[in-house]
């Protein structure tokens, strides 16, 4: 039955090379992410053209804030600057400088989610409108969305940073990836939810 | 190592420490419900995958008996959108899927000479995901829910669990994924690792740049059904037209990808050759692959008009290459690939054994279906219409040939590495027939079909009561196709019985040889069944088949150095 040896001895390896798993899983995440946010914009633009195809404004009725959005666009790419100082000084095993680019990195997401708060408010979009409130409101609840998990993964961070594992930098590193994700997902949907409208 | 990850010290030292007691049912329970080996995470993605996909077969025997005989006389009419929902998301996301990730999960690190698959409560998480998340869109549908529905929360309900499946799987394959790109023993290169290993890294990132399209959806149609106007997505009855493309090719081919993998790793195994040309078979799986952007861009029909200019021409024709024509080319490559391998391999006393059979039928029957998928696209051929959107039962029998030559290929995977999972060999002269059967029910259930979409027999993923009518009206002169494909679903339906019955029959305590199939890939090195640590030694790899080299070694000392050191760095 058998075709070979029972057991076949393999010279043992050299101890592994650091493997970077959080860093290739954040990698793994973003390409989704990017299908999600992408696929989405897409739908955005198909019922966009629709409504301008049959000669109307889109939207018709809602004046867009554009001073909040372009702030908001200016605090993600500004937080990648922060994230990527906390990876830069981990790596110098400074904890006080790590502390502070991650504790700016939360605020500035934070800050985020208060914009976004602030449009809704302005712009009283309702959800039930015709044709632009359902739309609006999934694609940039799913960008919150995506800043909240950006949040989280940054409070995570923190606390496997500065507690001890200052040096081992690669979940700093998959944090600073994964913003720098959330920046260019963010000016795409900014460009076509704010700016084409 | 990452602080979410069991150290394996730990695994081993939980190993050591449990092997003296016999544990109780509620402790066994407890472990393998927060387990996080690979293997258990895998067994139960594959167990329940099997369940449902059985069950997605008998519902389908069910829809064929109702469709042959009088409207309402054996399923009442109220109850047939649902029905066929249940039949469409069974087969997709409830059965292939976690069949295809499960077995790359509880096979692809051992495989990789890993310990531990990347994150695996990410994984095991996954699992609970999709599980949780059938579960509801099942009770949905059952309650009049889905696309169609007549009671709106149940068809929220719906929305949410079918989202809840998807992030399952998604998370899953990520893990899967991260697993093969950085778990890899020392010396395993990517052109080094297992052909099924490659084609789950390949069906891992094609599900992810399928899937979240499909969450994307969701969350539009859940926001609209549930809080807005349902102006843009027509409400209830549009919910089919926009999901309807997850459940058919070219999308499902994604979850065939694995299958196609094994098929080919299989004749270098039964061939006792090393596999030839390794970098075009990569390419070649790689080409399927491709498959994803025609589901994520919902390309069907391409209109290629040799009657024009050239501009036009191209603008149907593009399309139509890259997203029919590439996984075609990528499938034939494959079985060209696996023809050289059986010829270089003639004179070696070939040993063909069950997973073999399993693995070449179920090859062959993907292939087919990605033919049928490649010809569907062809806009004269009016298979589907691209007015209307409607398909005809072409695109189901395409789809079934797909999903259960996947299947079928995939089930020849655990009959394979039963050994390192289960501890036992599952006998050639019980589960050859099986795979016999399962071909034949499976070209049964499907190739009618095909038939019967030249004939105008309606298909296709509901989204209405109204088409639901013209799916269950039997075309003219089809009533012989249907009958054909009812018979192949009961044949399936006996199939899958047999084979969870196998599988779950208790072992007769006999030891395993810890490589009774000749396999040629490191996870042959451990002892059967595989420790939950799998290695106690991660081993260098310095050939793309490291046991072939071994036994190369054994029986001849000539060109040792060669075969380890490998040619493929």
């Amino acid at each position: 039955m058998s075709a070979g040896p029972a057991t076949v001895a393999l010279p043992p390896a050299a101890p592994p090379a650091p493997r970077r798993q959080v860093l290739m899983g954040t990698a793994l995440g973003c390409v989704a992410g990017t299908m999600l946010i992408g696929g989405m914009l897409a739908v955005w633009v198909l019922f966009r053209e629709r409504v301008v195809d049959a000669g109307e404004r889109f939207p018709l009725d809602y004046i867009i804030h554009e001073v909040a959005t372009n702030v908001m666009l200016i605090t993600l790419w500004a937080l990648c600057l922060f994230a990527q100082w906390a990876v830069y000084a981990g790596n110098r095993g400074d904890r006080a400088h790590t502390a502070l680019a991650l504790g700016v990195t939360g605020i500035f997401a934070l800050a985020y989610i208060n914009a976004q708060a602030f449009v809704y408010a302005q712009m009283e979009v309702e959800i039930a409108d015709e044709y632009y409130g359902a739309l609006f409101y999934a694609m940039t609840g799913t960008m919150l969305a995506v800043v909240a998990i950006g949040l989280v993964y940054t409070v995570v961070a923190a606390f496997h940073s500065l507690s001890g594992r200052l040096r081992q930098t690669e979940v700093l590193s998959g944090l600073a990836l994964y913003w720098y994700w959330t920046a260019a997902a963010y000016s795409a949907v900014w460009f076509v939810v704010y700016v084409t409208k | 190592m990452t602080t979410i990850d069991t150290h394996p010290d730990d695994s081993v030292a939980a190993a050591s420490a449990g092997g003296a007691t016999v544990p109780s049912f509620f402790t066994a329970a407890g472990d393998w419900a927060t387990t996080t080996d690979h293997k258990k995470i895998g067994r139960l993605s594959t167990g329940f995958g099997m369940l449902v996909l059985l069950a997605a077969a008998i519902v389908a025997l069910l829809l064929d008996v109702e469709r042959l005989g009088d409207p309402g006389a054996f399923i009442d009419t109220g109850a047939q959108l649902q029905l066929i929902q249940m039949y469409r998301i069974g087969l997709v996301v409830g059965g292939i899927a976690p069949l295809a990730l499960g077995l790359a999960v509880a096979v692809v690190p051992l495989q990789l000479g890993a310990r531990q698959i990347a994150f695996p409560r990410v994984a095991l998480t996954g699992f609970y995901a999709w599980l949780g998340g059938t579960a509801l869109v099942m009770v949905s549908l059952g309650l009049n829910g889905g696309a169609g529905g007549g009671d709106a929360d149940m068809v929220d309900l719906f929305l949410t669990g079918l989202g809840l499946a998807i992030l399952g799987l998604c998370a899953t394959a990520g893990s899967l994924g991260t697993t093969i790109l950085t778990t890899r023993a020392p010396g395993m290169t990517m052109r080094r690792m297992p052909v099924f290993a490659w084609s789950s890294l390949i069906g891992a990132i094609a599900t992810l740049l399928v899937l979240p399209v499909l969450f994307g959806v969701l969350v539009y149609l859940y926001v609209d059904h549930r809080l807005g106007s349902q102006a843009n997505f027509m409400g209830v009855e549009g919910i089919g037209a926009w999901i309807g493309w997850a459940f058919t090719v070219p999308t499902v081919i994604v979850f065939a990808i694995p299958a196609v993998g094994f098929a080919a790793e299989q004749f270098s195994v039964a061939f006792k050759t090393r596999q030839p040309m390794r970098g075009v078979l990569f390419a070649g799986i790689a080409l399927i692959g491709v498959t994803a952007y025609a589901g994520a861009t919902q390309q069907f029909v391409h209109d290629v008009t040799f009657d024009t200019s050239g501009e036009t021409f191209i603008r149907g024709a593009a399309p139509f290459v890259l997203f029919s024509g590439l996984p075609l080319l990528g499938v034939t490559v494959v079985l060209l690939l696996a023809l050289v391998n059986a010829k270089d391999g003639a004179r070696n006393n070939p040993s063909v054994r069950a997973p073999f059979v399993f693995g070449v039928l179920g090859l062959l029957l993907v292939g087919a279906g990605i033919a049928a998928n490649f010809v569907e696209g062809i806009t004269d051929l009016e298979l589907v219409d691209p007015a209307t959107n409607t398909a005809t039962s072409f695109e189901e029998g395409a789809t079934l040939l797909v999903v259960y030559g996947a299947a079928l290929a995939l089930l020849g995977g655990l009959v394979y590495w039963a050994p390192k999972l289960w501890g036992r060999l599952l006998a050639d002269k019980q589960v050859l027939p099986l795979a016999l059967l399962g071909a034949l029910g499976t070209v049964l259930a499907g190739a009618p079909l095909i038939v019967a979409g030249f004939l105008d027999q309606i298909g296709g993923y509901p989204a209405s009561q109204a088409e639901v009518d013209r799916i269950m009206t039997v075309a003219d002169d089809a009533d012989i196709w249907i009958t054909l494909s009812l018979v192949g679903q009961g044949i399936m339906v006996l199939t899958l019985l047999a084979f969870a019955g196998l599988l779950l029959k208790p072992s007769d305590g006999r030891e395993v040889d810890a490589n009774p199939y000749g396999g040629q890939t490191v996870e042959w090195g451990t002892p059967s069944p595989a420790p939950d640590h799998n290695y106690d030694h991660v081993a260098t790899v310095a050939s793309a088949e490291p046991l072939f080299a071994a036994r190369t070694a054994d029986t001849a000392d000539t060109d040792t150095a060669a075969d380890t050191e490998g040619s493929a760095q």
